[in-house]
Order: structure tokens, then C-alpha cells, then sequence
């Protein structure tokens, strides 16, 4: 389904994940094991035929593109269209663009290129396994200008606070956008909308010195656009902070939840040739993901285990998310605690975190 | 086209009628082991790791799982611009027949490929065995020895010898005479069906052996005795690593349970040589709080809510709750139900085992049973 082209917008994403984003971007947190975070919006994007896609990025894309390479994982290493990674390298004096106008404005080349004509607009901080060529079908019924896709979160936790809030007529139709605390309909930071209408808004958003799509052309609606919502029911997790990237990913645990994510279609993510996990006859493992290539001679439980990590007979890991390629040594107990990669817990050292507050390990240190 | 020094030719079109129902639908070569790799991932990894970046790779039997799996080769690193790897099947010409009639007459239908690159040397490899080998050293030692062949050698022991073909060489490993499973194995020496031959040599005798009506054109019974019978300078290569020939459903297994113990012969975890395969891209294994996982390998995409001991999971296996696997290797995708024992088998892809079954060796027995869409059928009767 070539109609659709894909924006992946990551300049609004904060990076707020504590050790885990010092150097990376949020796009590119490990997460669920074995993928980045950009992996679901990518495989999303995949699932729905999308095969064109743009994405903004501005800071700290290093880990990042070393990831995506040129996208072949997702099917995007294409001769038209496929992968197009825009940083932002601007030398215009009389560009008058800001904010994110200013990653559409500077590359407008890659919407005039490409020959779909309705555009899907996503992030990465919201984990979901939207079809999104369901939005689209939705979007043409209704005839819409946008749709944005939400989902009614009956229990609202601290992360979805910076969330924006639809108010939705009995039509589907969005008849406000904001952000009070206790309303439940939370927005997904992904959208539908017509590639001439979308540059048109640009346009005219630049042309108001506006800095911010989707508040200063969605939200203000000062062009009286017919906005729509798409319900969504599945998964859906809000990573913008340490305590909600590992209350979700400890959620994972949970068996409905990890079917809810990786049942039906599945989410693709950078090969790595790691041979299959060996459990030796001291091995205890109980309620954990565990990916490839890890060796596990200690007792693991309520744990996530990324590619190869080592975990030595005689020590334990509970409650905590361990990241590719970490040695646990012998004797060691890690308890509610985010290890990032390649960090050696040396033999019967102790790191214990508060369960709501985990305690993060920087990436490459030696404890 | 540049030339090569060495390219490659993967003997991959056997049937490998001894392992029974797992090579049904297809070559031997891309039967499954150690919990995520086809049989043929070791040859072609080796040669990426070893430098050789042109690979044929000669089909006949059920190609079709074998080629689709190959593709272009990007997951060996082989899909390059100047060689990579070409799936080179049995095809017509203007002169008639066709089919693969033996090993040697394999190489010999594709002596166009082979001359377009017209090599210095070229490496006979099959599709059958589990090894890590740096051909590079290999080919250093067949051209420090300026040998016509260099034939890669295992120790065996004398009562294994019979099942090779074994060679007999001076104390510098010259050979002087080779033995096609002889009953009375003059040596140990077992050739591991790995030639280096240089290519100008290898080129005349094959197209003598072709021309010969008598010949079964075979490297082991053809080519290598006409070359020691004329002279020609064969080496023997002793290679120490682990090797294992996995022709059937008792070796498969226990080559299998050899990833198993401490420290095993063969390192899947190096980094720097690992064995690249085709990712068939699933999420982590999901470890429930009832599970038991002891001595076991396990890959992504499994769901365990049993016990799994001193057994070898490929990706996508489900066992049932009250379940236990002793000893056994259990291919991609098979569905175990509930309270069901499956002990020293072996169980083909996708099969779904229902509640309470027993899978395994009916009496006292060592044999290895194999489980598959046949074994099923008779159980529903």
C-alpha cells in the first residue's frame, strides 16, 4: 500500500530517561528484551505497507543509526523510497522556520519525492501495535482532514500527565484538545492526515511563526480542520520517564500483556547472529524474558535479560531489566535495579533499588 | 570478473535418507541444529569468517527450503558485488542430461562457473557437518606444501574408522594411499570430505573422470585414488576442532547434546566466529513462574511453563504447563500440551502434541526416536 508515507517525529521527545538517555535518544532505548524503542512504531509502520518513511531527528542519533542502518530489518532498504534519516543541517540565512516546521520545511524535497499522498505521523514514546492501515480506512470514511489515533486508559498513571486529552463527539469527531489530568482519552501522538493539506499547514504555520504542528495547526485549529479520533484498544505503554519505562516493561511479565504486544504480527528489530540462551544445571529461572545469547547459571527471577547477558552459579537477579551484554559475577545480587549494556557487577556485590524507583546503572560501568 | 585465489563449492544436494522424516522436504543441509541454525550455516560461516567470498553451493535433492533460505546470502555477509553466493542446481544444456550423477560430477557441470573466476585453488566442502574451521589456514598449509590436494583430516577411533574414508600418509602427512570404508582400517586418519585442490589439476581430472564410463564420479572413490595413482601430491590437513558428520538421526541428536555440557567442544558463543543464520525474528522467550530449565539451550519465541532438562528448544516452542522434556531436541514451532513426556527424541517442526502423550523409546532401548507428522498419524490410529 504505497498511499501512505510515514514521518517519524522524535524532536518533541525529551530525554528523560535518566543514565539510559545520556547518550542516546529516547528512540533508542532498549526495551522488551531485545528491541528500541523506534522498533515498534517502525514495525507499525511496516505492517501497514508503509514503505517510504522520513525521520527527524536532532540530538544524540549516534546509537540510533547505528541501529536503523539502512532499515533493512523493516523491509526499507528499497531503490524508491525506504529509509530516509534527515538530521538537521540547515545553512539557510533566510529560513524562517522553528521548532519541528523547521525539519519539514528543510526537507521538502522527501514529501514533493514521494508519491504517496496521505501521510502517518508517529513517535516513539507511546508503544502500541496500531494498524495503522485501519487508521487510514477510518480516515477516509470519515472523510477526515486528520485523525488522530487515542486510547481511553481506564487507569491513569503519573506517565500519561504529559499526555494531550481528545474530547470526542458521539460522531468520533475531536471537539477539543487538552490536557486535564483526569481525563482518559489519551492521544497517541500519531495522526493521519493528507500530505497537500499537511504542507499547506506547514505553510501556514511558518508563516505565523508558529514552532509546534501539532499544538499550533491541531490543537488551535485555527484553520477549522475536521479532526476525527480513531479508538485504539491494544497495547499501549507510555515510556517517558525511568519509572515508567520499567513499571511497562516489568508489565511484561504479565502473559496477556506480552501476548497483547508481540501476538499477531511480529516487531522487527536489528538482526543480531547471538546463539540461543544456555541454561547450565545450576540454573534457576522463574517469571522472566530472556533473549538470545545470555548463559545463566544463577537464579533469575521477575527479570528481563537483554541479549547476551551472563549470569554466574551462585547469583541472583530479581525485579530488575539487565541489558545486553552484562556479566553478573558469582555471589552477586541485583535487586530492582535497570542495568544498562555492559556493565560487570563484580562477584558479591550488591545493588539493590527501590521497586518503584529503580536504581540505574550506566552503560559500560564496572561495580 | 577479478580472479580468485580460492572459491568455495558447497556439496549440498543429499538427501540424507538416514535422517528419515526430517528430510521429507528437504536437502540435508538445511536440516535444523543447535536451537537456531540450518547444518549448512557452519560451512558458509566458515568461509566469511575464513575470507572466501565466493561460494557456489550445488542443489539437487528438494531444493526449494534450501534456496529460499539462502537468498542472496546477506546473512553470511555473501551477498557481494564481485562473487558472493550462487545456488547452482542441476540444469539442462544444449547436449542433453542433466542430474548431478556424483560428487566430482557436480564440480564438473559447473566448470563454467568456476572457470569465470578462474581460481588458483578451489575448496570442496559438503553440506553435512558441524565444525568451526578457518580454511585461510588451510590454504596456507596447502600452499606451503605446493600440494595438487590437501584433503582436511580427523583422528577417529579405529572402530568409527570403518564408517570413513581414511587415509594413510608419511610422517609429513604426504598421503600415499586412500581407503573408501575399509574393513580394516589401516589408519585413523578419517578425511572430513573437505578438498583443496588447485584448480588447474582438479580442472584435467575431472574432465577425464567424465569422459570415463567406468566412474562413479566421486571425489572419494574416483578423483582422489586416480590422483595418488598418478603421483600427484596429496596432503593430509589434521584439523583438532570439533567435527561432527550428523547423517543421522542418532548423531544429529548427539551432536546436539553435545552443546550441552560445560564448556562445550563447540563455542556457538565466540564472538569472533560466530554462525550467522537466517533470524526468524521472535520476541524473548517467556520463562513462567512454574518453569524449570536445567542443562538446556533454549531459543527466542519459546513459551515454557514446564520442565525442560538437558534438552535443545528452537524458536517458537511452547511447553504446556506439567510438561517435561528430558533429553531431547524439539524443532521451530512445535506445540506441547499439558502433562506430556518427551524423552530422548527428537520432534520435527510444527507439530502439535497433545495433552498427557509420551514421546519417547517404548522399551529400555537407547535409540532416538523421531517424531513427525508420520509418527503422529500412526498414534491417531
Amino acid at each position: 500500500m504505497s498511499r501512505l508515507i510515514g514521518v517519524i517525529n522524535l524532536d518533541h521527545e525529551l530525554d528523560q530517561l535518566k543514565e539510559l538517555t545520556y547518550f542516546r535518544c529516547g528512540a533508542a532505548v532498549p526495551f522488551a528484551s531485545r528491541y528500541r524503542l523506534i522498533d515498534f512504531t517502525l514495525s507499525n509502520m511496516m505492517h501497514a505497507g508503509v514503505h517510504d518513511i522520513a525521520l527527524f531527528i536532532r540530538r544524540k542519533y549516534r546509537s540510533l543509526l547505528d541501529h536503523l542502518g539502512e532499515g533493512r530489518p523493516w523491509d526499507l532498504d528499497r531503490r524508491r523510497g525506504g529509509l530516509f534519516i534527515l538530521p538537521p543541517d540547515w545553512n539557510d540565512p533566510t529560513d524562517a522556520s522553528r521548532g519541528d516546521l523547521q525539519h519539514v520545511h528543510n526537507n521538502l524535497d522527501f514529501f514533493h519525492r514521494s508519491s504517496g499522498q496521505t501521510l502517518v505521523h508517529a513517535g516513539t514514546q507511546h508503544v502500541n501495535k496500531v494498524d495503522i492501515e485501519d487508521v487510514y480506512r477510518y480516515h477516509r470514511e470519515k472523510n477526515a482532514d486528520v485523525t488522530l489515533v487515542y486510547k481511553p486508559i481506564d487507569q491513569l498513571e503519573s506517565e500519561h500527565a504529559p499526555c494531550a486529552r481528545l474530547e470526542i463527539d458521539e460522531n468520533g469527531r475531536v471537539t477539543g484538545i487538552h490536557q486535564e489530568q483526569d481525563h482518559h482519552n489519551i492521544y497517541l501522538e500519531m495522526f493521519v492526515m493528507d500530505k497537500g493539506l499537511y504542507l499547506d499547514q506547514v505553510k501556514h504555520c511558518i508563516a505565523h511563526q508558529d514552532n509546534h504542528f501539532f499544538r499550533d495547526a491541531i490543537q488551535k485549529n485555527p484553520s477549522g480542520l475536521r479532526i476525527y479520533a480513531y479508538r485504539y484498544e491494544g497495547y499501549h505503554a507510555v515510556i517517558n520517564s525511568i519509572e515508567s519505562y520499567y513499571k511497562n516493561s516489568m508489565k511484561l511479565l504479565d502473559q496477556q500483556q506480552y501476548q497483547a504486544l508481540f501476538q499477531n504480527q511480529p516487531v522487527h528489530t536489528k538482526i543480531k547472529y547471538e546463539a540461543p540462551t544456555r541454561y547450565t544445571h545450576s540454573a534457576e529461572v522463574d517469571h522472566s524474558l530472556v533473549a538470545n545469547g545470555c548463559t545463566i547459571g544463577g537464579k533469575v527471577e521477575n527479570s528481563i535479560l537483554f541479549r547476551g547477558v551472563q549470569v554466574e552459579e551462585g547469583a541472583r537477579v530479581s525485579n530488575s531489566i539487565i541489558m545486553q551484554k552484562c556479566v553478573i559475577r558469582k555471589g552477586a545480587v541485583v535487586e530492582n535495579v535497570v542495568l544498562d549494556k555492559d556493565v560487570q557487577l563484580s562477584p558479591d556485590r550488591t545493588l539493590i533499588g527501590d521497586i518503584r524507583v529503580p536504581y540505574v546503572i550506566a552503560k559500560n560501568s564496572v561495580i | 570478473m577479478r580472479k580468485k585465489e580460492v572459491v568455495a563449492m558447497l556439496l549440498a544436494g543429499g538427501q540424507g535418507k538416514r535422517l528419515k522424516g526430517l528430510t521429507r522436504t528437504l536437502a540435508k543441509p538445511a536440516v535444523f541444529f543447535g536451537g537456531t541454525y540450518r547444518i549448512i550455516d557452519f560451512p558458509l560461516s566458515n568461509c566469511t569468517h575464513s575470507g572466501i567470498d565466493t561460494v557456489g553451493v550445488l542443489t539437487q535433492y528438494e531444493p526449494l527450503v534450501l534456496h529460499s533460505y539462502i537468498g542472496v546470502g546477506s546473512d553470511w555477509d555473501l551477498d557481494r558485488l564481485d562473487g558472493g553466493v550462487f545456488v547452482l542446481p542441476p540444469h539442462e544444456k544444449e547436449n542433453g542430461n542433466n542430474w548431478y550423477r556424483g560428487t566430482a560430477d557436480a564440480i564438473y557441470r559447473n566448470l563454467h562457473f568456476l572457470d569465470q573466476y578462474d581460481p588458483e585453488h578451489v575448496l570442496i566442502l559438503s553440506g553435512d557437518h558441524i565444525y568451526k574451521m578457518d580454511y585461510s589456514r588451510m590454504l596456507h598449509y596447502h600452499k606451503e606444501k605446493e600440494a595438487d590436494c590437501t584433503i582436511s583430516v580427523i583422528n577417529v577411533t579405529i572402530q568409527e574408522a570403518q564408517r570413513f574414508g581414511i587415509l594413510n600418509a608419511d610422517d609429513d602427512l604426504k598421503i600415499y594411499d586412500f581407503e573408501e570404508k575399509p574393513e580394516q582400517p589401516k589408519s585413523t586418519l578419517a578425511s572430513m570430505g573437505i578438498y583443496l585442490f588447485k584448480w588447474e589439476v582438479l580442472r584435467r581430472y575431472l574432465l577425464e573422470s567424465a569422459s570415463d564410463s567406468e566412474s562413479s564420479h566421486d571425489f572419494g572413490k574416483d578423483i582422489i585414488p586416480l590422483l595418488l595413482q598418478h603421483g600427484r601430491s596429496l596432503y593430509a590437513y589434521p584439523f583438532a576442532g570439533y567435527w561432527k558428520d550428523v547423517g543421522t538421526i542418532q548423531s544429529l541428536w548427539e551432536s546436539n547434546m553435545d552443546l550441552l555440557v560445560q564448556d562445550p567442544p563447540l563455542d556457538l558463543n565466540d564472538p569472533f566466529w560466530r554462525i550467522y543464520t537466517r533470524s526468524p525474528n521472535q520476541p524473548a522467550q517467556y520463562i513462567t513462574q512454574r518453569a524449570i530449565l536445567k542443562n538446556s539451550i533454549v531459543n527466542e519465541g519459546c513459551m515454557v511453563d514446564g520442565e525442560v532438562r538437558h534438552s535443545v528448544l528452537f524458536y517458537g516452542v511452547e511447553v504446556g504447563e506439567g510438561s517435561v522434556i528430558t533429553d531431547s531436541v524439539i524443532m521451530p514451532n512445535v506445540k506441547i500440551g499439558r502433562n506430556v513426556r518427551i524423552h530422548r527424541a527428537i520432534v520435527n517442526e510444527n507439530i502439535v502434541i497433545e495433552d498427557n502423550a509420551f514421546i519417547g523409546p517404548e522399551d529400555s532401548s537407547d535409540e532416538i526416536i523421531l517424531f513427525d507428522q508420520e509418527s503422529q498419524l500412526h498414534a491417531r490410529i
